[in-house]
């Protein structure tokens, strides 16, 4: 048997990427790039009203288009169930049925009514102009708070009311928090800051559209989809419920996936619709969105009012934290919206130390499109909130905002698994090393120095500086949360390795990346713990055909699930194969050692490699009694916590005054998620989160008029920053390894995004302070940061 | 329908289009090009970005009979006896991409942008290629791979 030594390591090494070549040379395999033998376009015919009643569909001269194939309005494209929503998050939710295709009335401008099915995308779209709706339009609501008004225009008319439902941590919670809040709000002992925050609503901006393509293999009743999705698992099932096919017969794919940040975390109506086109008409389908019609008909997120109050004493000893939201909820409930603001209710009191927290949401329909997640979900919200209080609270208290923070922080001596004041279980952190990393780096006693001389000058130009010390729970989610939170599915994931005979390593991932790196990753782990070579790992995703089995890739969950997932998967076939070997060798299996995929008699030069196991697994001709065949091995692992990382980001800005503008100066990201595989991937991360984040911060909203019209309703209209709008990135790290899984990982994601909008937003106002400028409402574009000085002045 | 002749990475290539066919779907749809990409509605996104001629046009926002008689570089066309163009590989040796659908735009106007501009300053980097977009990367990495080889 030949021995071979592999002790050089790959995991913790920035390796090129995998998923690089295709990449680079334009062979990509978009959703745009298939093209199926005898393939109709579809194309929607939107409502171009906010809310509107529609009295008939007069489709005649659409069909008689020379090329188009079919019309449909709602009654005439039957589903078995109405889009399937996956958060009640309790009893008191509303769900209303979300058909496909809106039967009754439109609910926010770009609700599709009427589908068409032609021979090219032109035709497509020429037929989409020849369907004619006779509308009534009826009353919109936008805005959150009018939406709970009593005579406010009703999106649902069944529940009599817009209010979508509440939930209270005190009454809704799986675990208790330590509370309640208001002996500590009565106190007159004790200094309360109230503050109240918009958050604007967001559009994520893949720079690739949605598309579906669906072929069909129509005597067998058998059918693909390729969606750009992040979930082909969940879509699978969730197409199923709704379309009646049987999940057997339904193969999802995720090709290259250009982007998600949540937008393609959904069930969308045109999956649906496809899926239904195509076993009507027996024909392949495709439809391929444009990125105006995106922005009507793909997700928005975050937009929300928060209120937020604080108790503290005054030599600044945080007592008491209470939060209650207004969430939009848009037209529907979509895929997991109701649950989205819960996602940071464990996380507004920060990484802070609190006697009493309560917090509480409501969410709202209004006539705009559905929102649902956008990279973070409830966690940037939540990190928005308690940071803009913290300096707050730090300018009530005269304190210095980077003090204040140390002196609330948990302490590193508390963990691991550190109860935190919201009742979930942290399982480590390093709150006071990370920001003292994030002040080395900014020589923050200099900065401040300059600061003030500036200000003696009387500088034009403002300089500020603002931090955000945040955490999260990532990794999503243990399911027994899950269940205990009404969450319809669980949170493990799968992983699958099998040695081919010839000894290269097949892994089979239930997580379904789309830009992450994933693919990199994997095969570094697998590499690393089978000793076999990097180059010898194929990762394959994305396929339900390949891969039953998965919970796809969402919030920060790839490595922080998928990984260890595949760890677990690594170990049982380490296991079997020291079996083997022990067997092959004539030793007890507890003399060998496993070590750079050799497996040695201790003492001895014997040994066995795992290639050659995985041959003699193969041929099977010589296995100890009773040993299956092959070498391989699955592991469907749930988490046992959520991945808890934590950062200190600092951003200091300069403002002019005259103009309102914010010229973004530094950015300096310190980020801890634990050990890292791949540090090039994980600064690649960073730098991702941050720039959404700044853009959220300084650029990005998406406005409505009162008529409910999308007003930036194409990219020339939303910001999405190009390259002169951002900085470059200041990225460093500290370790704190997850005591959670066997390899410290913990996830990266999202990290930057949840970071980045206080640290820029305080900055903003640690500029302006000196003019009496208390808030700069988000984004902080030149006009808000100008009307900002101006009510300060006056 | 109009008769048009693309010299198309190198190959001229007679197509039918309708006069309205933009050029980035001739590409796509008639030549089987699929490396260029489409990413917005308004001349935005810049994904769409070839060279015509030798600059960079944002071919959704050329109409295909415009291009009849003239010279298209591709993505796919940028490879030379089948190895990478210098800039491929700086974006991937420098981590410019993550999901990839703006880079194949995003090289082909950084090409562009380094034939004007041999030796550009980050800040340059940055404002020339303000009319792609990428939400990935943050631009960090972006300009690391085109100033690495301005300097090569």
């Amino acid at each position: 048997m030949s021995v071979t030594e592999r002790t050089s390591k790959v995991i913790g090494t920035s390796q090129l990427r995998k998923e690089d070549a295709e990449l680079i040379t334009g062979r990509a395999r978009f959703v745009d790039n298939i093209t199926v033998p005898g393939m109709l376009w579809v194309g929607l015919v939107r409502s171009p009203f906010a809310h509107a009643r529609i009295n008939g569909i007069d489709v005649a001269k659409a069909r008689e288009l020379p090329g188009v194939v079919a019309v449909y309005t709602g009654d005439e494209l039957e589903f078995a169930a109405p889009l399937f929503m996956a958060w009640p998050i309790n009893d008191e939710v509303k769900n209303p049925p979300h058909h496909p295709l809106t039967k009754d009335k439109a609910r926010y401008a770009g609700d599709p009514v009427a589908v068409v099915v032609a021979e090219s995308r032109a035709l497509a779209k020429d037929a989409i102009e020849l369907v004619d709706v006779d509308w009534e339009q009826l009353p919109a609501v936008t805005d959150i708070r009018a939406a709970l008004e009593p005579d406010a225009p009703i999106v649902h008319e069944e529940f009599g009311t817009n209010n979508a439902g509440s939930w209270i941590l005190e009454r809704d919670s799986p675990v208790p928090r330590r509370g309640p809040t208001a002996p500590f709000f009565d106190d007159p002992q004790l200094v309360k800051i109230k503050q109240e925050y918009r958050l604007a609503r967001l559009i994520p901006n893949a720079i690739e559209p949605r598309g579906v393509v669906v072929d069909v293999n129509a005597p067998m009743g058998e059918y693909t989809v390729y969606s750009a999705t992040q979930i082909p698992h969940i879509l699978r099932t969730t197409l199923t419920i709704t379309c009646g096919i049987p999940e057997a017969k339904l193969r999802v794919v995720a090709p290259d996936v250009g982007g998600g940040f949540g937008s393609k975390l959904e069930i969308y109506p045109e999956d649906a619709i496809c899926l239904a086109l195509a076993r009507k008409l027996g024909r392949p389908v495709k439809w391929i969105e444009e990125r105006s019609e995106g922005y009507l008909a793909t997700l928005h997120g975050r937009e929300m009012i928060q209120e937020i109050e604080l108790a503290a004493t005054r030599d600044g000893v945080l007592k008491a934290v209470r939060v209650n939201l207004t969430a939009s909820m848009g037209a529907y409930l979509r895929l997991v919206a109701p649950g989205i603001p819960m996602l940071g209710a464990w996380l507004y009191h920060g990484c802070y130390e609190c006697d009493a927290y309560d917090f509480q949401y409501t969410n709202v329909f209004t006539n705009n499109t559905f929102t649902d997640a956008y990279r973070g979900a409830g966690r940037p919200e939540a990190t928005y909130a308690i940071e803009r209080s913290m300096d707050a609270l730090a300018r009530e208290l005269g304190m210095d905002p980077v003090e204040l923070r140390r002196k609330n922080f948990i302490a590193k001596d508390k963990f691991p698994n550190y109860t935190i004041a919201s009742g979930l279980t942290v399982d480590s952190a390093d709150y006071h090393g990370t920001l003292d990393k994030c002040l080395e780096v900014l020589d923050y006693d200099a900065l401040r120095a300059e600061q003030k001389a500036r200000r003696e000058r009387g500088d034009r130009k403002l300089l500020g500086v603002g931090f955000s010390t945040w955490n999260e729970m990532c990794g999503l989610a243990p399911t027994r949360v899950l269940a205990a939170l009404n969450y319809g599915a669980g949170g493990w994931d799968a992983a699958t390795i099998e040695f081919m005979p010839t000894g290269t390593v097949r892994v089979v991932t239930g997580v379904s990346p789309h830009g992450q790196g994933s693919v990199t990753v994997f095969a570094q782990v697998v590499a690393d713990q089978l000793g076999v070579d990097y180059d010898d790992v194929e990762v394959l995703h994305g396929d339900t055909q390949v891969s039953p089995l998965g919970m796809d890739t969402y919030g920060s969950r790839g490595v922080a699930v998928g990984s260890v997932a595949l760890h677990r998967a690594g170990e049982k076939i380490i296991a079997k194969a020291r079996t083997l070997a022990a067997h092959e060798l004539e030793c007890a299996e507890e003399d060998l050692e496993f070590e750079g995929g050799n497996f040695t008699v201790k003492g001895t030069d014997r040994s066995a490699n795992i290639k050659g196991l995985a041959f003699n697994s193969w041929t099977a001709h010589n296995l100890p009694d009773g040993m299956e065949p092959g070498l391989g091995a699955t592991e469907l692992y749930d988490p046992p916590n959520f991945s808890w990382p934590n950062g200190a980001h600092c951003c200091v800005v300069e403002v002019d005054p005259d103009t309102g503008s914010v010229d973004t100066v530094r950015y300096i990201a310190v980020d801890d998620c634990g050990v890292q595989l791949n540090p090039m991937l994980v600064e690649g991360q960073v730098h991702g989160g941050v720039a959404q984040g700044i853009a959220e911060a300084l650029f990005e909203e998406a406005r409505y008029d009162d008529e409910g019209n999308l007003v930036t309703g194409t990219m020339t209209t939303y910001l999405v920053p190009g390259p002169p709008e951002l900085p470059p990135f200041e990225v460093h790290d500290t370790v704190t390894p997850s005591p959670t899984n066997a390899m410290g990982v913990k996830g990266i994601g999202e990290a930057g995004t949840i970071a980045a909008p206080p640290a820029v937003i305080n900055a903003i106002v640690d500029a302006l302070s000196p003019l009496g400028v208390k808030n700069v409402e988000r984004p902080a574009t030149p006009e808000r940061v100008w009307r900002a000085i101006q009510e300060a002045r006056s | 329908m109009r008769s048009i002749a693309i010299t198309v990475n190198g190959v001229r290539r007679e197509l039918d289009v309708e006069p309205r066919q933009l050029l980035v779907y001739a590409l796509r749809e008639q030549l089987g090009l699929t490396g260029t990409n489409v990413g917005c509605d308004t001349t935005t996104c810049g994904a769409c970005t070839v060279h015509l001629d030798g600059e960079s046009v944002k071919s959704c926002t050329v109409l295909a009979v415009q291009a009849d008689g003239r010279e298209v570089t591709t993505i796919e066309g940028l490879q030379s006896n089948g190895d990478l163009h210098e800039m491929q590989r700086a974006f991937h040796e420098n981590h410019a991409l993550q999901c990839g659908y703006c880079t194949p735009g995003m090289i082909m106007a950084a090409t562009s942008l380094l034939k004007e501009h041999p030796d550009p300053s980050d800040e340059e980097i940055r404002y020339g290629l303000e009319g792609n977009l990428c939400r990935c990367t943050g631009y960090h990495n972006i300009v690391k791979a085109v100033q690495a080889v301005a300097g090569a």
